[in-house]
Parts: structure tokens; sequence; C-alpha cells
């Protein structure tokens, strides 16, 4: 019977599941300090301490560790944990004697502590090959080769300012990677492949028709059947078409990889928000450490980390020395496909004379 | 022991290496009571080995009376590895700010652990706790068991995706209003637009307390409310100096980075025109013991974020420049349902919010909503002449002109 059925509960009150010192200093925050690598202190008006300690996390968890986590905050938290905007782990502590104690447990758990201040933080990323029908390449494995390369600068607090990767494994943008520091996108190359023999029975053929942006799908009859048919010379493999039937399938091991982004941020401090640009139209998948895309990826930091002022977020650095220099300095090479050629794409265009020459 | 043929996955082993936290060991350490992902790491191993993901789109799965919530997900190789045949998504909307009790964590391993992979993610990127692979039938007594806990599903499909926020006023100095209480409240209100999709397409809420946007609600909802001030930044001059004398170069660091250039410092005093503060946090995030937001506090609105399917990728832009955000919220909701209506009549599917308002440009919008059209909403006026006006006099007009006049 459904008589008792719930619904509509909505989710329960955070009111709940809040430590007693951030009720009793909730909106009476006063200030706070960065202790050391992924350790902070925020000081209320009233005079109360709360510690941060911030651990990174691969997001796709278990129930094995999370009730390993909520072991952690009984023993160190009086029972409270949360989870950030970038899928780390915090544990928040009213007794400093314990964040080092803390802190081991972690390390021993194999969850670095980081990713506060200076630091590059988690990267935030989709499902890829773990659950997504539409993806171009892996999420949780690029991610996880990405950060152990990159650890140093999360555990460590070196760089001049923030850096924040995300990584998305389709145009989709599940996690919208187009505001980052540094994307890394997954990619389709070639057009989607027609299965004429099941797309009028799977599909709504207008519906497939008005899906693609560049207006390449038009109907068509195939052995007798109603289909379509893609101008391949109209198609940039957006995968839109594949979004809203199944027999448009898009996904192609041979051509399928990563492209990189950067510049982009989401904070206004300083400079306005703004969206990531090309930097490499095209890396292969190669699982499953993905070294070329392991490579780009510091190089790119390195290249911010040298070169960048205090707090320039990498857009910031790149609009100082010029895109020109940054191709040169990262050693990337400028293509045909780097130059826009969608709508408006005349106002990326360089419109003036200001240029250097060295 | 050991099996070198089926089970083995020597290229998943290798992403048990190095020193991040690896997503294998998590699914390993699954895999010998759980045969689901047993099997998911037999596919994803494959996936690997072929360089392609092995998942069908998703059916049309949930539970009853909900549209939304379940992300339905089949493999193309069953009969390989039916344990994850069905491996369908549960999305679960979490508390906001992501604060939990240890028991609350507990009880949500409890029921993944009887009904489905025990895998998730904490979290998804729209905020939602996620519940990663089970088969239909156990997604009802999945959620019966989450109800029971005080938990309910999450959006997913043309319905209003759960909201999330920044840790805000929990713990966090700069939150210019209490991001926990407006994102529960919404969520409170708008459960009916939550689980029974009948929008035009998703519709995304993000609340960030502050300019600095540790959501990225810019980037990436559809509304966008972004924590701000409209008085005096806070001083305190003696923890200036200390900056100071700590090392921070006033010039360099602060002024050379403020974009109205509207700090100065004399070598005794920091002054800021604040007429002329654009709030962009620079200098508070680099002296925070030394300025602080004012206290006239509200937020800005920005409509229209997306990612770039379908018609490009949109950063929002500013709706409202300032509202005060107190609780029951009422002028906010209100304009909310205003923009659901236009939308709902004259969204074409799958468009957003901003790609209807690209359609029939700003100004149409805001008419159609009863917004005046304000300075604050554009970077700058147009540029191209080609205006269409729509008032203009007609012969006779001047004697009514003047009759107002008087
Ligand atoms: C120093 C004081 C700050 C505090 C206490 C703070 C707080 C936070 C918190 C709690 C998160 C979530 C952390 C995580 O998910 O790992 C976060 C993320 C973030 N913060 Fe801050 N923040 C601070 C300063 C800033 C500044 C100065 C900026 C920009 C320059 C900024 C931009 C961001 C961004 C972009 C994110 C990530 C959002 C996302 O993509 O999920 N924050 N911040
Ligand atoms: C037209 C564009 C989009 C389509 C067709 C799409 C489709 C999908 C699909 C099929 C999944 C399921 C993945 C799985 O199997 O678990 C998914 C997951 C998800 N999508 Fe999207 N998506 C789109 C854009 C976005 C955008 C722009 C965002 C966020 C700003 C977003 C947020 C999410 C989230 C949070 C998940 C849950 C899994 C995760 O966090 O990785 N999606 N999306
Ligand atoms: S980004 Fe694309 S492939 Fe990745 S989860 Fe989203 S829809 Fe799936
Ligand atoms: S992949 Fe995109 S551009 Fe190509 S046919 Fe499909 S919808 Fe059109
Ligand atoms: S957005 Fe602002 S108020 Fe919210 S956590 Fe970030 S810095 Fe604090
Ligand atoms: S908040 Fe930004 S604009 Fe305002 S004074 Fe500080 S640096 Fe300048």
């Amino acid at each position: 019977m459904v008589t008792d059925r719930k619904t509509d509960i909505g989710p329960p009150n955070y009111e709940q599941f809040l430590p007693p010192i951030v009720k009793a200093n909730y909106g009476k925050w006063k200030y706070h300090e960065v202790l050391k690598p992924g350790v902070m202190v925020h000081v209320g008006e009233s005079g109360d301490k709360l510690f941060t300690v911030r651990a990174a996390s691969p997001r796709l968890l278990s129930i094995t560790k999370l009730r390993a986590f909520a072991d952690l905050a009984d023993k160190y938290c009086g029972g409270h944990l949360r989870f950030t905007s970038r899928n780390n782990v915090e544990f928040l502590l009213t007794d400093q004697a314990n964040i080092d104690p803390l802190i081991a447990d972690l390390k021993k758990m194999n969850h670095p502590v980081g990713g506060i201040g200076n630091s590059i933080s988690n990267i935030v990323h989709t499902q890829g090959w773990v659950h997504c029908h539409s993806a171009a390449t892996d999420a949780s494995g690029v991610v996880k080769c990405v950060m152990d390369d990159l650890h140093e600068y999360f555990t460590e607090m070196k760089l001049p300012g923030k850096l924040r990767v995300a990584l998305a494994c389709c145009l989709n943008m599940c996690g919208a990677v187009h505001c980052s520091d540094i994307a890394i996108l997954g990619v389709h190359r070639r057009p989607p492949k027609v299965d004429h023999g099941k797309l009028n029975k799977l599909c709504e053929i207008p519906s497939v028709v008005s899906s693609c942006p560049t207006a390449a799908i038009r109907p068509t009859t195939v052995d007798g059947k109603p289909s379509v048919e893609v101008d391949e010379d109209l198609c940039m493999f957006c995968a839109n078409c594949f979004s809203v039937c199944p027999s448009m399938s898009i996904s192609d091991p041979l051509n399928d990889g990563v492209s990189i982004w950067v510049g982009g941020k989401v904070s206004n401090a300083r400079v306005e928000p703004m969206f990531s640009k090309l930097a490499i139209p095209y890396l292969p998948n190669n699982p499953p450490r993905w070294p070329e895309v392991v490579g780009a990826v510091r190089k790119i930091v390195e290249v911010w980390a040298e070169g960048a002022h205090k707090y320039e977020r990498m857009g910031e650095f790149i609009a100082r020395i010029g895109w020109p220099r940054f191709f040169k300095l990262t050693g990337i090479e400028f293509t045909k496909e780097h130059i826009d050629d969608f709508k408006h794409a005349g106002l990326t265009y360089k419109r003036s004379a200001q240029l250097r020459h060295v | 022991m050991a099996d070198p043929g089926d089970n083995a996955t020597p290229l998943l082993d290798e992403l048990e290496k190095g020193p991040w936290p690896s997503f294998v060991t998590e699914i390993k350490s699954m895999a010998s009571e759980n045969k689901m992902c047993k099997d998911l790491l037999g596919q994803l191993e494959k996936s690997y080995r072929e360089k392609r993901g092995y998942w069908k789109h998703g059916g049309i799965v949930g539970v009853m009376g909900y549209g939304g919530g379940v992300i339905g997900r089949y493999s193309f190789l069953a009969e390989e590895y039916p344990n994850v045949a069905h491996f369908h998504t549960l999305r679960i909307n979490q508390p906001s700010g992501w604060f939990y009790t240890s028991d609350a964590i507990r009880g949500l391993c409890d029921v993944w652990e009887k009904h489905g992979s025990g895998l998730t993610n904490m979290h998804g990127s729209t905020g939602d706790i996620v519940f990663l692979g089970t088969v239909t039938d156990e997604l009802e007594p999945t959620f019966a068991e989450l109800t029971e806990h005080g938990f309910d599903l999450g959006g997913s499909g043309s319905d209003m995706r759960t909201p999330s926020c920044c840790v805000g006023p929990a713990r966090c100095e700069w939150a210019c209003y209490d991001t926990l209480h407006l994102t529960n409240d919404l969520t409170q209100t708008f459960q009916d637009e939550l689980h029974r999709p009948a929008f035009p397409y998703k519709f995304k809420f993000k609340m960030a307390g502050c300019p600095n946007d540790c959501v990225a609600s810019i980037a990436r909802s559809d509304m966008s409310i972004i924590g701000t001030w409209r008085d005096d930044i806070r001083i305190d001059q003696a923890e200036v100096k200390k900056y100071v004398d700590g090392g921070i170069n006033i010039h360099k660091d602060i002024y050379a980075n403020c974009p109205t250039r509207c700090i100065s410092w004399d070598g005794e005093t920091l002054t800021i025109d604040n007429a002329n503060c654009v709030k962009c946090m620079h200098c508070i995030n680099a002296m925070p013991k030394a300025l602080r937001p004012g206290t006239d506090r509200g937020a800005t609105i920005l409509l229209g974020a997306k990612a770039p399917i379908v018609e490009g990728a949109l950063l929002g832009s500013v709706l409202v420049p300032f509202i005060k955000i107190e609780p029951p919220y009422t002028e906010l909701k209100d304009l909310v349902e205003r923009i659901w209506d236009f939308w709902g009549e004259h969204g074409k599917n799958r468009e957003r919010v901003g790609e209807l308002i690209q359609r029939v440009g700003l100004g149409n919008f805001l008419e159609a909503i009863e917004v005046e059209p304000l300075p604050e909403m554009v970077a700058h006026p147009r540029e191209n002449p080609y205006v269409f006006y729509e008032e203009y006099f007609e012969e006779g007009d001047e004697d009514e002109e003047e009759e107002e006049d008087e």
C-alpha cells in the first residue's frame, strides 16, 4: 500500500546538521586566516575559533569510505563534517590540538590535506565512462592522473594565486568548465553515424532535425524508411543530436579525445568573470594515464606559476603578457582551429594595432 | 586465488598508483560484496581498453509521482556484465551548504548498501548527493527509505534543478545574506517545480554570499544570486598598518589591482572612494582582518548563465542590481514566477532562459516580466544604430503634450 508514502518533503533542514559553534557564530564571523596548507581558522565576533581541515576526495566515494569519514567526524569534530563545492571533504574542529592527529589519520587513508589559499583545489568533474552515454573521454581517470601530477600544488601554497581546474567529458559540460583557469574538455571529431534501420522507431525525426545548432541535419528516406542525413561539412561534432536521439551515435575511439581551454574565472575579484579560451584543440585519449594531457596541463601551470604576478589568475596573466607570448612560452602551436568561426566570431579578432613585437 | 582472466583490471590498476585518492580503489573496496561494483569494474576496464563508453541513453525511469530525480542508465554490454545491465542514478537533494552529521551520513550509507551499488558522488555538480547505480526495481524502495531518513530526491530533466549555495554565514565572514536559508526556502517553496518537470528546459538557482562566487553561480545557474552591499567597506586602520608592516605593498598589491583605482593610501590612512567601488572583493580578500563588506547588505541578481549546448555558452547578466534578501523573500519569488510564466509561454523546447533572452532581446524580455531597464544591466549602451523605435509622435500629439505639462 502507498497510504503513508512520503513525497515532496524536500531536503532535511540544514540547521540540524550545523555544529554548535557554527550555530553560535552564524553570520557573526569576523575574519579568517590560513594557518597552513589545508587548514584555516575562522574567528567570530565572540572570539570563538573554528578550525577547518580540508582534504582531497575523488568525488566518487564508496559507502565504506563515507563511514570512515563519519568515524573521523565522531573522533575529532563532535560528529560534524561537510563537503565543498569542489568536492573536497571538510572537518570542522573546535580543539586546535586535534588538527594534527586528524591530518595524520587522513594521510593514512590516502586523503591529502590542502586546497586552501594559493593552491590548486580539486578538479570539478563529471561522470565519463563510469556512468554517462555521451562521454568523449573518461572523467575520474583523467582527473586522477592530472592531480597525481599536480598534487604538490594542492598540498603546498607556493603559487601566485588560485588556480581552478575543471573537466567535462563532453560539450554538454555538466561541470560548467567554461569559466575555469584550466578546463579539460572531452571532444568528438567526427559526425554522428546514423542508424537508418532504427532511427524512425526510436526518435522523432522533426526533433532530431531541429536539435542541430548548425542545421546540418535533413530528413531523408533510406531503403524506404524515413531517416535523416547529416551534411558533414556543417557538423561541428557537438553531439546535441545524439542527446535527443540514440540512433545518432557519435563516439569514435579513433578520433575522440581531449581539448584544453585556459584563462576563465568566475569570481569578480579584480577583473570581471570571463570564459576560458582554446589553448589546445586536441590531445588523444591515451588511457590509463593520459600522459599527453598531464604534460600539457603541467606545462601551462608552470608557465603561469613562473610568470604571474601575485594574485594574478591565468586569464589576467595572459591578458598582461598577450596571447602570442602565451603560445610561445607554452610551446603550443597556434592553428586555424584556434580562430573562432561561430556566431559573433568577429568580436574575437584583434581589432587594434596594439601588439607586442618581441 | 587471483584470476588473471575475467576479473583482471590491469589498466584500472594503474589508477591505484600515485598520491591522489583513487576512484578505482573506491570501486574495488566494494567489489567483493557488491556484484554491481564488480561488473562496473569489468565494463570500465573494457572502456579503458577500447577507448569508449558503453552506456546507453537513459530510458524513462523514476519513482511514482515524480518526473525527475532519477537518471536512467543501461549498459550496451548487458550480457557480458549483467549486474550493470541497469545502472540508474538517484539524485538526492543535499542539505544547504553540504553540512552533515556522522549519523546522517551513516543513514544514507545504510540505505545505499541495501538497495544499490554502494557508490556515491559527494556531490554532483548541481549539488545533489548522487547515488550511482541501481536497478529499476530498487528505485521505489530506496526512495521510501530515504524519505524515512528525511531525504528527498533532487531535480533532473526540464524542471527546477536542486538549488545550491556556498557555505555562507555558516562559516564565512563575507556572506552578505543567508545563502543557506534562502536555498532551503526556495527548495521547499518550489517542490512541485523540482519534482515534476513542466518547463521548456532546466532552471538552476545558485546562491553565492559575495562576489567571490565560490559556487560559480555566474557561470552555471540560470538565476545567480550574488551577495553584495551598498554602503562603505569597513576599515580597521590599525590592522591595515599590520598588513603593511607584514609586507603588503598597498600601491602594488591593492591599488593597482582595484578595478576602479578607488582605493588610496598615504602611508597612514587607507581611504576608499566607496561611490566608485564596484565590490569586486579584491582588497577584502587580500586583507581580511582589516577590511570587511559594509552592513547595508543584499544581493545582485543575474540571469541566464549556461554551458554551450544548444546555442553557445553564456554568463549571467544583471537583472536586479541590488535587492534586499530577507524572509519570506516575496519580491524575489514574485520575480521568479513572472520569469517562469514568460519562459513557459514563449520558450521553445530545450531553450534555456538565457537563450530566450538572446532571441527576444533583453529589452523585450524586461517589458514582459515588468522590470524597468537600467544602465546597470549593460556593459555599455548599444553601438549599432538600427533602433526599433516604438515611441514616436503623430500629427496633433503636441497639444496633448502641452496639456500634460500644465
Ligand atoms: C580567503 C577566503 C575565502 C574563503 C573562506 C572562501 C571559501 C570558499 C569555499 C568554502 C569554497 C568551496 C571550497 C572547495 O570547494 O574546495 C570556495 C570555492 C571557491 N572560491 Fe572561495 N573563498 C575565499 C576566497 C576566495 C577568493 C578570493 C576567490 C576568487 C578570487 C574565491 C573563489 C572561489 C572559487 C572560484 C571557488 C570554486 C567554485 C567552484 O568552481 O566550485 N574564493 N571558496
Ligand atoms: C544540453 C546540455 C546537457 C545535457 C544533454 C546533459 C546531460 C547529462 C546527462 C546525460 C547526465 C547523466 C550523466 C550520468 O550518466 O550520470 C548528466 C549529468 C549531470 N549534469 Fe548534465 N547535461 C547538460 C548540461 C549540463 C550543465 C550545463 C550542467 C551544470 C551546469 C549539468 C549538470 C549535470 C550534473 C550535476 C550531472 C550529475 C552528474 C555529475 O555531477 O557529473 N549538465 N547530464
Ligand atoms: S559532460 Fe557530457 S559525458 Fe560528461 S556527464 Fe555530462 S553529459 Fe555526460
Ligand atoms: S553533432 Fe551537432 S552539429 Fe553535428 S549533426 Fe549532430 S547536432 Fe548537428
Ligand atoms: S561566495 Fe563569498 S560568502 Fe560565499 S563562501 Fe565564497 S567568499 Fe564566502
Ligand atoms: S572591493 Fe574592489 S573595487 Fe572596491 S575598493 Fe576593494 S579593490 Fe576596489
